[in-house]
Formats: structure tokens, sequence, C-alpha cells
């Protein structure tokens, strides 16, 4: 018998007291994307709506910062972040989007409903620029600079007080 | 009073049965629930499919989720293995994008390398212990006995 003996205890009660701490944290379940800083990928979406133009990676490429929404007509939490993002639009951000798996008719009624805030809708209908800019739900937005380059994301749908820090991003990403 | 609660219930019912439903309404994706017509190249695909995790449903493969973005992601996969892409190449490309989350695969990296390294430390450990028991083990008892 020697001192060593009680090492497994303690490691024991070390691995039962980080666990039991873990257990009181509450669950992070927002999935980061890993493509801040990085490029937009390449896509080329057809319109979604009969009166804005669809998007494409080429039309982040003229030096003004944008905010990218990830939404669809389906999804609640896009219609509650509707009136934040008119908001944002009328403090001068030009907001672009992409309609997930989403029918016309239906982005037209939801536009109709709830306003469209948006210079352009790309209809995405197999979630390709959605994987491909590691979003992962409905809604999320991003800042993407003059370059094209991913600069931030909000995961979520957009509350008024995050209406200032996306404003702020805007501008970082004009410099 | 109770009325009104009903019909919100009843109205909050309505409008997430539209929702589920609107999101049904469009077609699948093309290889979401189509398997591909070469055997080789399906097997290859359910087997990544089968380490790829759904990133809206929590803690299920791609394979077994009805999720419709799981649907989009196994098209997706599909046709990159149809087209000749290599399953590891797709799943570097998902990390590059969701980081660890998005693969059931393990990996050794900056914060797993411990679950790695421990067994092996673990079973040296239990080796020495053994081998001081057992090999040297009469010599180290006389010894600790003399002392």
């Amino acid at each position: 018998m020697n001192r060593w003996f009680i090492l497994p205890l303690v490691l024991f009660l070390a691995f039962v007291g980080l666990a039991g701490y873990m257990l009181t944290k509450p669950k992070d379940e927002f999935v980061e994307s890993r493509m801040i800083g990085k490029p937009l990928p390449e896509f080329a979406l057809p319109a979604a709506a009969v009166d804005r133009p669809g998007l494409a990676t080429r039309d982040f490429r003229d030096g003004k910062p944008r905010l990218l929404n990830i939404w669809a007509s389906w999804c609640i939490p896009c219609a509650a972040e509707a009136p934040q993002l008119e908001m944002l639009r009328r403090q001068g951000a030009d907001v672009v989007s992409v309609a997930i798996r989403d029918r016309p008719e239906d982005v037209a009624g939801f536009l109709a409903q709830y306003g469209n805030p948006y210079s352009r809708i790309g209809a995405d209908n197999l979630s390709v620029v959605q994987l491909g800019i590691g979003s992962s739900g409905v809604p999320e937005t991003f800042v993407i600079d003059g370059q094209g380059i991913i600069r931030y994301q909000h995961i979520g749908d957009i509350r008024p007080s995050d209406v200032p820090t996306l404003l702020e991003k805007l501008q970082e990403a004009a410099k | 009073m109770r009325l009104l609660r009903v019909l919100i219930v009843a109205m909050a019912c309505v409008i997430a049965v539209a929702g589920v439903q609107a999101q049904e309404s469009m077609p699948p994706a093309p290889y979401a629930y189509r398997q591909l017509d070469d055997p080789e190249q399906e097997a290859k695909a359910q087997a990544l499919m089968e380490t790829l995790r759904c990133l809206k449903c929590q803690s299920q493969s791609i394979a077994d989720s009805d999720a419709s973005m799981a649907g989009d992601m196994r098209s997706d996969v599909r046709m990159r293995i149809a087209a000749g892409e290599d399953p590891e190449a797709i799943r570097a490309w998902l990390m590059e994008r969701y980081g660890d989350y998005v693969s059931y695969k393990p990996e050794v990296s900056e914060t797993t390398w411990p679950l790695f390294a421990l067994p092996v430390l673990l079973l040296a450990f239990a080796g020495l212990v053994l081998w001081r028991r057992m090999g040297r083990g009469p010599a180290a008892r006389e010894g600790k006995g003399e002392s």
C-alpha cells in the first residue's frame, strides 16, 4: 500500500466532477460555419421572385458589402425576423437573399405578407449555397464584403437587439 | 378566456402544419431517395452517408434522416460520387465548412488526441505494473521485506 493507490480514485472523482459540471451548462446547438474569412463558393441561382433578379457570386464583387440572408417561406422564424431585415434595409444595408427549397408562389405569398427587403432573391432548390457556405439551417444571415469574402455569420432569426451588431459588421467589412 | 386559449392553440397547430406541408410540397432533390444505378458507387455513397451527420437533427446520420436538408446532402453526395469524386474528398469538403461536427468518423486532431493517447498510456502503465509484480515480483518483494 502506498499513496499511488489513491490516484485512480482521484482521477475517477475528477471525471465525475467534470461530467457533473458539463451537465449544468446549457447545450450549444449552433453549428458555426468555418467559412468565415473565405470567399463565397461559386454559384449562380435563378430568380425566386418575378420582381427581383436572381443571385450569383459575381454580384458580390462590386466593392460594396452586403447582407446575405438565407431563408424560406416555410420557415416560421423567417417571418419573425422580417421587420428587422426591413429595419436594416432602411438604415442603408443592401440585403440579398437565397430562398431554400421554395416554390415561386410560396415566395410571392410570403413577400406579400411580410414585406420584401431584398434587392435580389436566388432560388436554391438543392441547398447548394447553403451547403457551400456552411449554413445549417434557416434563417441565417452572413455579412459579405465587397470582394465576396464571408466576414460574419448570424445564426437564427435577427432580433431587434442584433440589428446594431449587423450594421457594425457591415461597416467593418466596408473598410 | 378558455375559448380564446383553444383558438390560439388551434391556430398554432394550423400554422405549424401549413409550414411543414409547404416544405414537404417541394419535390425532393433528385438523388435524395433514389439510389445510384451503379451498385458499386451506391455502396460507396451509402458508406459515406452513414458517417455524415445531419446538421438539423441531433445525432442522426444523413442516411437515417428524413429532414429535407439531409435529403439535399444525400443527393449532393450521390451526384459527386457518380461524377467520380473520392468519398474522403467529399467528407473533407464538408468538414471545411462545418468542422468535425459533420463527420462521425473519428479523427485525431488537436482536441481529440487524448482519446487516442490515453488507452495506449493506460496499457503501458498496466504492463509496467504487471512486469513489476510478476517478472521482477519475487525480487522486488524480497527487497521490500529487507528494507
